[in-house]
């Protein structure tokens, strides 16, 4: 009977389906820490003492980054249900730009230079979760949750943001300038250290929320009345979204600076890479890929171009051209 | 049963549903019609809690649909709308599994696996558990995304306008498909539908909708008559027996 050869060999396919997006994420971890092993220890002139545990704060930095930019970005695209979206394209990095020019304005750099460094960072993040979640849960609650309206009203939004700092950052005396300036953009090369202990218990506190909602993060990707219709509060789950994304643009964004297309190459890399779309697999898959693309970015950077650029152009360049890719190959949906 | 007594939706001023009360859920398969901007669609999506109401109260087996949780009325109540576009890539046997989630928020029993395993065969989708959603053919697509809402194994069934963008043979094999659902498993099915025949051929009961009010509500014999379906489509259907289903003619 034909239905017996059907019935043996499709537990088979079944099993490969089932099998190989586990399979992809360990090649990928592999390549991970492959990369990472040869950042560390390929080329070092002069003493090892120095030259690994200095490597290795630019590892963390880039890990951390990682995963704030890779995970914040696929949370995005769960929400809205599209995959060429960005936190960044949606105006949530400028936003942070605009709170810090807006605390250097008010209170002046000495007030930025003097306040606990800690202190500084929690009311920033707390001042950026409260406001974009306010933010975007009004652009949410529309009548028509228009996906073009949306991308719309955030690129609005961005610009204001961007231009309001940009005005603000005109007036302030040019000494606070610089500190404001410096601020914005630390380089893999010298990340704070402090900061960096913040960014980790933040991405801790974000992981071990978001551990525990994967599978309701796959309901979301289904869409609202899907997710609606299954028992999740969506309002609730995206609410809850919006913020740990809030979180990690804040994370990144105080680590490196905007970075725009970064997150997009890595979650559309991780889509395509792993054939599935559930979180489980998904998440730790663009944390990886970030790793791989920062921290063999650098490396090439370093070793093949000798610092002459910078990793942020490398990256906003190879994004950029993926983007325009997405745009022609698919449509905007 | 689902009550709807007294509710209302407005955008702006203009009221959509207009102070509709209604009992659904009495028999087998129940339809919807009515001319586009009856209300038809906004009526099932605040019975599905998907839009808010703006006045009166929906119950489902006597459970407020504004206070209960999502949760529970998510083991009463499947819904499944129009456009099912998704953006997450997904085979079928993934999407099926989704229907289980209000009882194993995502970690699968084996009374979910065979609840999946039985809506993958009711529906004759096997053949494809493996093929992702965008692979698959328009009528095939519905069928899976009708086995979802199978799996998720509810009293009552809402689709709206479930023969959208399917030919006449797939069109005739859902509703049969339908048909057997709601006679082997008791459940009870709501559909919005625009094709008046589909709906007298496979329905029990049926509800007019017109202007945002139900113009009637009764057996399918009863809409299906000339002067109803003419007030309510402002045009002249005539309607015959064929072959004992009452069919109407209204193309010229």
């Amino acid at each position: 009977m034909p239905t017996d050869t059907l019935t043996l060999s499709r537990p088979a396919s079944v099993l490969a389906y089932t099998r190989r997006p586990g399979v992809r994420l360990g090649i990928l971890a592999v390549l991970a820490v492959a990369s990472v092993v040869v950042f560390l220890t390929v080329d070092i002139v002069g003493s090892w003492d120095f030259a690994v545990p200095f490597r290795a704060r630019k590892v963390y930095a880039m890990v951390l980054v990682a995963f704030a930019i890779g995970v914040s970005t696929v949370l995005f695209q769960t929400i809205t249900d599209n995959r060429i979206l960005t936190p960044s394209i949606m105006g949530f990095d400028s936003l942070y730009l605009l709170i810090q020019t807006l605390v250097v304005f008010v209170f002046g750099a000495s007030a930025l230079a003097t306040v606990d460094e800690q202190v500084k960072w929690v009311v920033e993040v707390a001042l950026m979760v409260t406001f974009s979640t306010l933010l975007f849960r009004w652009i949410f609650a529309g009548a028509k949750r228009s996906i073009y309206l949306l991308v719309l009203v955030g690129i609005v939004f961005g610009t204001l943001f961007r231009s309001l700092s940009s005005m603000m950052q005109r007036m302030l005396d040019p000494a606070s300038f610089a500190v404001l300036q410096d601020a914005f953009f630390a380089s893999f090369n010298a990340v704070d250290e402090q900061l960096m202990l913040m960014s980790a218990i933040a991405i801790l506190l974000v992981s071990l929320v978001g551990m525990r909602m994967m599978r309701v993060f796959d309901v979301i990707g289904l869409g609202e009345s899907h997710a609606i219709g299954l028992g999740v509060n969506h309002r609730r789950v995206v609410t809850v979204m919006l913020v740990l994304i809030a979180i990690l643009v804040s994370v990144s964004t105080a680590l490196v600076g905007p970075i725009t297309f970064f997150g997009l190459i890595v979650s559309n890399l991780a889509y395509a890479l792993l054939g599935t779309s559930r979180h489980a697999f998904v998440l730790p898959a663009t944390v990886l890929l970030g790793v791989i693309c920062l921290v063999g970015g650098q490396f090439i950077l370093e070793h093949v171009f000798a610092l002459d650029t910078a990793l942020s152009v490398v990256i906003e360049f190879a994004g950029g051209i993926l983007f325009i890719v997405l745009l022609l190959k698919r449509g905007v949906r | 049963m689902i009550s709807i007594s007294q509710v209302t939706k407005r955008y702006g001023r203009q009221a959509v549903v207009d102070d509709v009360s209604l009992e659904l859920g009495g028999c087998g398969i129940t339809s919807i019609i009515g001319p586009n901007g009856a209300g038809k669609s906004t009526l099932l999506s605040m019975v599905a809690r998907l839009l808010p109401l703006d006045g009166g109260t929906i119950t489902i087996d006597g459970l407020d649909v504004r206070t209960t949780p999502g949760s529970v009325l998510a083991t009463k109540v499947a819904v499944l709308r129009q456009d099912n576009h998704l953006a997450a890539r997904l085979t079928v046997q993934d999407l099926v599994s989704f229907g289980r989630y209000p009882y194993s928020k995502g970690r699968l029993t084996s009374v979910d696996r065979d609840a999946i395993a039985r809506a993958i065969g009711y529906l004759d989708l096997e053949p494809f558990v493996d093929r992702f959603l965008d692979e698959l053919s328009g009528g095939q697509r519905q069928r899976a995304f009708i086995a979802m809402v199978l799996a998720q194994d509810t009293d009552y069934v809402l689709l709206d306008e479930p023969l959208n963008n399917l030919d006449l043979r797939h069109a005739v094999d859902i509703m049969k498909l339908l048909r057997a659902a709601a006679d082997d498993t008791g459940k009870r099915i709501v559909l919005v539908m625009h094709d008046i025949n589909f709906a007298s051929v496979y329905s029990d009961e049926i509800v007019a909708m017109r202007d945002g009010r139900v113009v009637l509500h009764g057996p399918s014999s009863e809409v299906m008559q000339s002067e109803v379906l003419g007030l309510i489509y402002d045009l002249p259907i005539d309607v015959r027996e064929v072959d004992g289903e009452r069919i109407g003619y209204y193309y010229r």
